[in-house]
């Protein structure tokens, strides 16, 4: 078609609507998106690498801030993996305080996405509404753990801290006012004329493409895949608690939506079903320090998708390899197939609605090609990245690299 | 002659435009935040706004046009003070009338969208183009609603002055009761004309980053968001005086009443921007076209067969 | 299929102008910072017994333990470097004397990065 009237607009890595930076670039034709080129990687921190210098007790706090609103799950997923490579078996208690952390951060995170939806379209009051909720579930995470985020309530062998009754009637409390907000959220999700407009009919993603691309979490529950790692293979406490899967079959944004406050309900059910139940005894049994070789896969369901650990030990008290595999790095791959077709108007809400954890995608992804592969350790890995600068000119100043540091 | 100076330019001509532009700004912002349960930015906020801006640097892209570049603010901020001559704030008399001076108003208020259609035109940049053209777009999305809303009145005064028009509606405060349709089609098409959510999508943050004044800094900025200002009070002006013509005829309480009654626009149009969310351009299209057309059409209707009716 | 209509959120907003805002204006208003909260570190001198498991466990390296006296006459001294300190509180978990507990201060803001290398 008309191919001079297509302008290429870049959206990051700074722009207004992205809460971290990435880049896109869209190629429009008037206001339709006819090609969109997803670019992520400036978020990488280099944690893997990070964590193969430390002990496991050390990694545990790294792993935790892989990502600062799912940070609990990275690290209930990580001290899991652990528990079950050195064979402890953790009190019934500590899983229970595991999962009503878990759904407290799942609370914190939906509330968070629903604010920045509606800042995307342009709808702040819904923004603060939400936040200000948000605020309640956050006062009630630093009572009970000590911090807002990044919650330190996971050790390996359990947890660290108990929870009295008061802080449990607060929590019961703090329930009861936010499910009165939640129910608002819900019926005005549902009859507010301009929301509706603005999120039906954007970012479609069909079963068929959801299984397709193997997009995971809210995404997938949208487009009727009924996927939940907490009911597939339950870990911590969930095998005991009864958790209902949430589908809808809108495949939109506004079907995510929908997802998003129902589930928020359904964390209020399982914390108060935890804090009925709540089994009393100890809240940890004693770790060693050296992990027993092996490796380990284990899954938990973070608030965007289900999260995967790898790791390797090899005996010492330092890993030898840990791969966080975050659920955003599998939904960025339907983006570029929702993005084409749509308005320029539409683009951020797609984005926003996959709810992107763009710390959490950041891993380095090694690409072959089909003929050569190539093995390096890490000296010739530097050494190739300061030949590759020199060769476009760009002065490296030669320093030398101080040997494998060892954090202790 | 000294005397129709100290009108336009002091009272109630530029100077008092910018300061009441500058309070309502404020207590738009106060309400808007108020309303968000929040406590919002402390009153000398836009005034603080204006002097920041005029400190800074001016930074002009080496692609732009750097004559239209620097005309076109002044421009946008002269015709918004040049038609709020006509506009009575004192009572029911402006400083200037004649007949026909309602059009004149109509025709300079266009007059800021398209300099800011130029403005993001010259300066050459991608996201400033889409800006421009969504202004332009939306342009000819509230057009035809405000004028047939703000025209519509003056059937059934018979004159097209809006000195006339208030002086009438004064004497015979019934008859406000049947332009209420054309308020709510002025109100709802002044949001738009004032581009404020829901109907922003030409300066949408997210999307476009500040549309067609995104590459404005420093004074020129300032100067714009002065007009924007000033168009806001113009609008409101308008509004109540066509529309809210109560007055008493004594002094100070016209004034007083003038202050209540822009107030009172304000708080709606606070109102709207708060509870809704930004349409998408078409979907502004179609409900501008499609249903406040047909409100404005119908609100003509009914003051044409009014007017036969009272023998007007 | 429920009506839709624009605007719905206007009854609540309007309600709001009645209640208290639910900001703050920092650093005016006040603000109370609940009991527990992991803040800046406290060491105790006394108990200390030199066997560096806080330096150990450290995920960041931030706390560095120093006996400025002799090995009978212990004068212990502990420096926490702010700018790398995550506040996990992982070195009060492990001191087998408990010489180290948190307080809730969280005013630790400096002009200058000299200042990060606060003495215990």
């Amino acid at each position: 078609m008309n191919e001079k009237n297509r302008v290429v607009i870049p959206i990051g890595p700074q722009h207004p609507s992205l809460k971290e930076p990435a880049s896109f670039l869209i190629t429009l034709e008037g206001e339709k998106v006819v090609n969109a080129v997803v670019g992520v990687g400036y978020n990488h921190r280099g944690l893997e690498k990070a964590c193969e210098s430390r002990t496991y007790i050390q990694d545990l706090y790294i792993i935790e801030r892989v990502c600062g609103i799912c940070s609990h799950t990275h690290s209930t997923a990580f001290c899991q993996g652990i528990e079950e490579l050195a064979g402890l078996k953790i009190p019934k208690r500590a899983a229970y305080i595991r999962v009503i952390v878990a759904e407290l951060e799942r609370l914190h995170s939906h509330l968070l996405w629903l604010g920045v939806a509606g800042h995307e379209i342009g709808f702040d009051t819904l923004f603060m509404y939400s936040w200000r909720d948000r605020e309640r579930v956050l006062d009630m995470l630093a009572a009970m753990c000590g911090n807002r985020v990044n919650y330190g309530i996971n050790t390996i062998g359990g947890v660290r801290r108990d929870f009295d009754a008061a802080m449990l009637r607060d929590v019961l409390k703090m329930a009861d006012v936010l499910q009165e907000q939640l129910k608002y959220y819900l019926d005005l999700a549902s009859t507010e004329a301009t929301l509706i407009a603005r999120l039906s009919g954007v970012g479609k993603l069909s079963k068929e493409d959801v299984l397709r691309f193997g997009s995971v979490g809210p995404v997938a529950r949208a487009a009727d895949v009924g996927d939940d790692t907490r009911v597939k293979e339950p870990y911590a406490a969930y095998g005991e608690i009864p958790v209902k899967v949430i589908t809808d079959t809108h495949a939109d944004v506004f079907g995510r939506t929908l997802v998003r406050i129902k589930e928020m309900i359904e964390s209020l059910e399982i914390i108060r079903f935890c804090v009925k139940n709540l089994p009393d005894g100890d809240i940890a049994v004693k770790a060693p320090r050296k992990i027993p070789a092996g490796e380990m896969i284990s899954r938990t369901e973070a608030p965007r998708g289900e999260d995967i650990h790898f790791i390797r030990s090899d005996g010492s008290d330092i890993p030898e390899r840990i791969r966080v595999r975050a659920p955003t790095e599998v939904n960025w791959h339907g983006m570029r197939y929702m993005l084409e077709g749509q308005y320029l108007a539409d683009v951020p809400i797609t984005i926003a609605a996959i709810d992107p954890c763009y710390s959490c995608t950041d891993r380095a992804i090694v690409i072959r090609s089909d003929d050569q592969t190539d093995v390096t350790d890490w000296q010739g890995l530097r050494q190739y990245s300061i030949d590759w600068y020199q060769k476009r000119g760009v002065n490296v100043p030669s320093v030398k690299m101080p040997e494998s540091k060892k954090y202790f | 002659m000294l005397s129709a100076l100290f009108k336009i330019l002091i009272f109630p001509g530029f100077l008092f435009l910018s300061v009441y532009g500058l309070c309502l700004e404020s207590l738009d912002r106060k309400i808007y935040a108020r309303l968000q349960n929040r406590i919002g930015p402390p009153w000398y906020q836009p005034l603080a706004d204006v002097l920041k801006l005029l400190g800074k640097g001016t930074i002009i892209p080496a692609d732009a046009n750097p004559g239209m570049f620097n005309f076109l603010p002044i421009v946008s901020l002269a015709a918004v003070a040049s038609a709020f001559i006509y506009v009575p704030v004192w009572g029911n008399t402006a400083s200037h009338s004649f007949d026909g001076d309602l059009v004149i108003v109509l025709y300079l208020l266009t007059i800021p969208t398209i300099a800011a259609f130029l403005a993001g035109w010259y300066s050459r940049s991608v996201y400033a183009t889409l800006g421009s053209i969504r202004t332009l777009t939306q342009m000819f999305a509230y057009e035809v609603p405000m004028f047939m809303a703000l025209l519509s009145p003056a059937l059934i005064a018979g004159t097209w002055s809006v000195t006339g028009m208030a002086a009438f509606y004064s004497k015979h405060p019934l008859y406000i009761l049947f332009n209420i349709p054309a308020l709510f089609v002025a109100l709802v098409s002044a949001q738009g004309k004032l581009e404020r959510a829901p109907f922003d999508a030409p300066e949408a943050e997210t999307e476009i980053v500040s549309g067609a004044f995104v590459e404005y800094s420093g004074k020129l900025l300032a100067i714009f968001k002065m007009s924007m200002d000033c168009e806001l009070v113009l609008i409101a002006s308008l509004i109540s005086a066509i529309f809210l013509p109560f007055t008493t005829g004594i002094a100070v309480v016209d004034l007083l009443l003038y202050f209540v009654k822009t107030i009172v626009v304000l708080l709606f149009l606070s109102l709207m921007r708060s509870a809704m969310a930004r349409l998408r351009m078409d979907q502004l299209l179609n409900f501008f076209w499609k249903q406040l057309s047909l409100i404005a059409i119908a609100q003509i209707i009914l003051n044409l067969i009014i007017r036969s009716r009272l023998a007007l | 299929m429920k009506r839709r209509i624009p605007g719905k959120i206007s009854q609540m907003a309007i309600s709001q102008l009645f209640q208290k805002p639910a900001t703050i204006a920092y650093p005016k208003g006040e603000m109370d910072i609940v009991k527990n909260y992991r803040g800046m570190l406290v060491y105790d001198p006394k108990d200390c017994i030199n066997c560096r498991m806080c330096e150990r466990d450290c995920p960041t390296g931030a706390i560095k333990i120093t006996n400025e006296g002799t090995k009978e006459e212990r004068k212990m001294s502990a420096v926490l470097d702010i700018s790398h300190c995550v506040f996990c509180c992982q070195c009060v978990d492990i001191c087998p004397k408990k010489s180290l507990s948190f307080s809730q201060n969280i005013d630790l803001s400096n002009l200058s990065s000299k200042d990060f290398k606060v003495k215990l």
